[in-house]
């Protein structure tokens, strides 16, 4: 399990129902490794802040099972750095990023992918 | 605009500057710490730590996280993930905006930005960086699982790395620009007695070429110029780290030749009431413990410095 403070995706399930049931998701799916704690804290803030309330942030233990909803999507093929991140807008994946992002990096995703 | 006033601020929230945090704010001096990026700095870049004082075996994260909470518990402010927008050190109150909606005002700063992991700077390094291009090769090795890769440099960080990476790879090539090592003796013999390490001395990588991801480098022979295109899987670049002081430039703040900070034996840089500490100093050895070390230095010589600047303020009332 990961130990952050974000919401975690657990299953298939709660991956299917999250980007169904919600507009703006931006997913992290990692460990508790350095390139992926950076993530995890930006999006932690983000989440706190008043900004993106329109985006619903989660986690998701990389070595998971169920977490191939994730590691075999056609646009994270390729990938070979942790974490691998998913934006879906309306159920659908909008953007993917490999690898460490800064908290501009995100926020650029955010304001490009899901305009208010 | 938001306007809050500090007695210190400390840029940075890594080893040096959360150290710096616990010493002012046990102190009583009202202190913001602000980070760029993550609170921890290169500290939570490390998986383990095995060489800090008092501190059998931890993680870089939950070092930096026991020392965040100890700066908090002395009532240091930590923000992190701020853009700082701009800067003014000289006046005698400092002034740092964030965000460009928060002006911070402070008797006095401390820069502990440290430092970043130096990149190639070539052709398609940013286009793979992810998909191919690492610099973690324990967060990544796994991926590489029989594949060839390269590893580039020749310090310690390099080939202890590309000793790891054969636990993954089927080959390992260290690319390295000099005809010897920086590394350890030590280090040197373990990556030479490794039957799936081979060595390409005196070459540069000069481009990344792939489709999806990474297929092929082209690697240049410093002496001779020949270039070669090598296919290869991935790419881990361990070629050291650099001061993180770009923010600074222009802002008066002596920087030496390789942009560090240059301070006097204070830590005091040339502006009045500025000081440095950490990695972001010029300085020989670049450790954990000579972070804190610098940081405990910056907040005492700081403290005594806004100490003095209230007791002129009370004696001219």
């Amino acid at each position: 399990m990961l130990q952050t403070n974000l919401k975690h995706v657990e299953s298939r399930n709660d991956f299917k129902n999250l980007i169904e049931n919600n507009e703006n998701v931006m997913i992290c799916c990692g460990r508790m490794g350095p390139m992926c704690l950076p993530v995890y804290d930006v999006m932690e803030q983000l989440e706190q802040g008043e900004d993106y309330k329109h985006v619903s942030f989660r986690d998701m233990e990389f070595d998971s099972h169920d977490a191939a909803v994730i590691r075999e999507l056609p646009e994270t093929k390729g990938f070979m750095s942790l974490p691998f991140t998913v934006y879906f807008k309306n159920g659908k994946l909008v953007r993917a990023t490999s690898s460490i992002q800064s908290s501009e990096q995100v926020t650029s995703i955010l304001d490009e992918a899901f305009k208010k | 605009m938001q306007d809050q006033n500090y007695d210190a601020i400390i840029l940075g929230g890594g080893p040096a500057g959360l150290t710096a945090g616990i010493y002012l704010s046990r102190a009583k001096l009202k202190t913001l710490i602000l980070d760029q990026g993550i609170i921890g700095g290169q500290m939570v870049l490390s998986y383990e730590i095995a060489n800090y004082p008092g501190v059998e075996k931890t993680t870089g994260f939950q070092l930096s996280n026991t020392m965040k909470k100890q700066a908090i518990s002395f009532g240091c402010q930590i923000q992190s993930n701020v853009k700082i927008t701009s800067i003014d050190f000289e006046s005698e109150t400092k002034k740092i905006e964030v965000n460009g909606n928060t002006t911070f005002h402070s008797k006095a700063i401390i820069i502990a930005t440290g430092g970043k992991s130096r990149s190639l700077n070539i052709d398609g390094e940013d286009t793979f960086k992810g998909k191919g291009i690492s610099y973690c090769a324990t967060c990544d090795g796994d991926f590489f699982q029989d594949k060839k890769i390269i590893v580039v440099g020749g310090g310690n960080t390099a080939l202890e790395e590309a000793v790891s990476l054969t636990k993954y790879a089927k080959k390992v090539s260290i690319v390295h620009q000099f005809d010897n090592f920086q590394a350890l003796e030590h280090a040197v013999e373990e990556a030479e007695k490794n039957e799936k390490i081979e060595f390409v001395l005196e070459s540069r990588i000069t481009e990344f070429k792939g489709d999806d991801s990474l297929k092929s480098v082209m690697i240049e022979n410093i002496n001779t110029k020949e270039v070669r295109e090598k296919s290869i899987d991935g790419v881990f670049i361990f070629i050291g780290y650099e001061a993180n002081t770009n923010f600074l430039n222009n802002k008066c703040i002596k920087l030496n030749q390789w942009n560090e900070i240059e301070v006097n034996k204070n830590l005091q840089t040339n502006i009045e009431g500025v000081f440095a500490a950490g990695d972001a100093c010029q300085k020989r050895y670049r450790q954990i413990t000579t972070a804190v070390s610098d940081g405990t230095i910056s907040a005492l010589n700081t403290a005594e410095y806004i100490l003095s600047k209230k007791g002129k303020l009370a004696e001219s009332v």
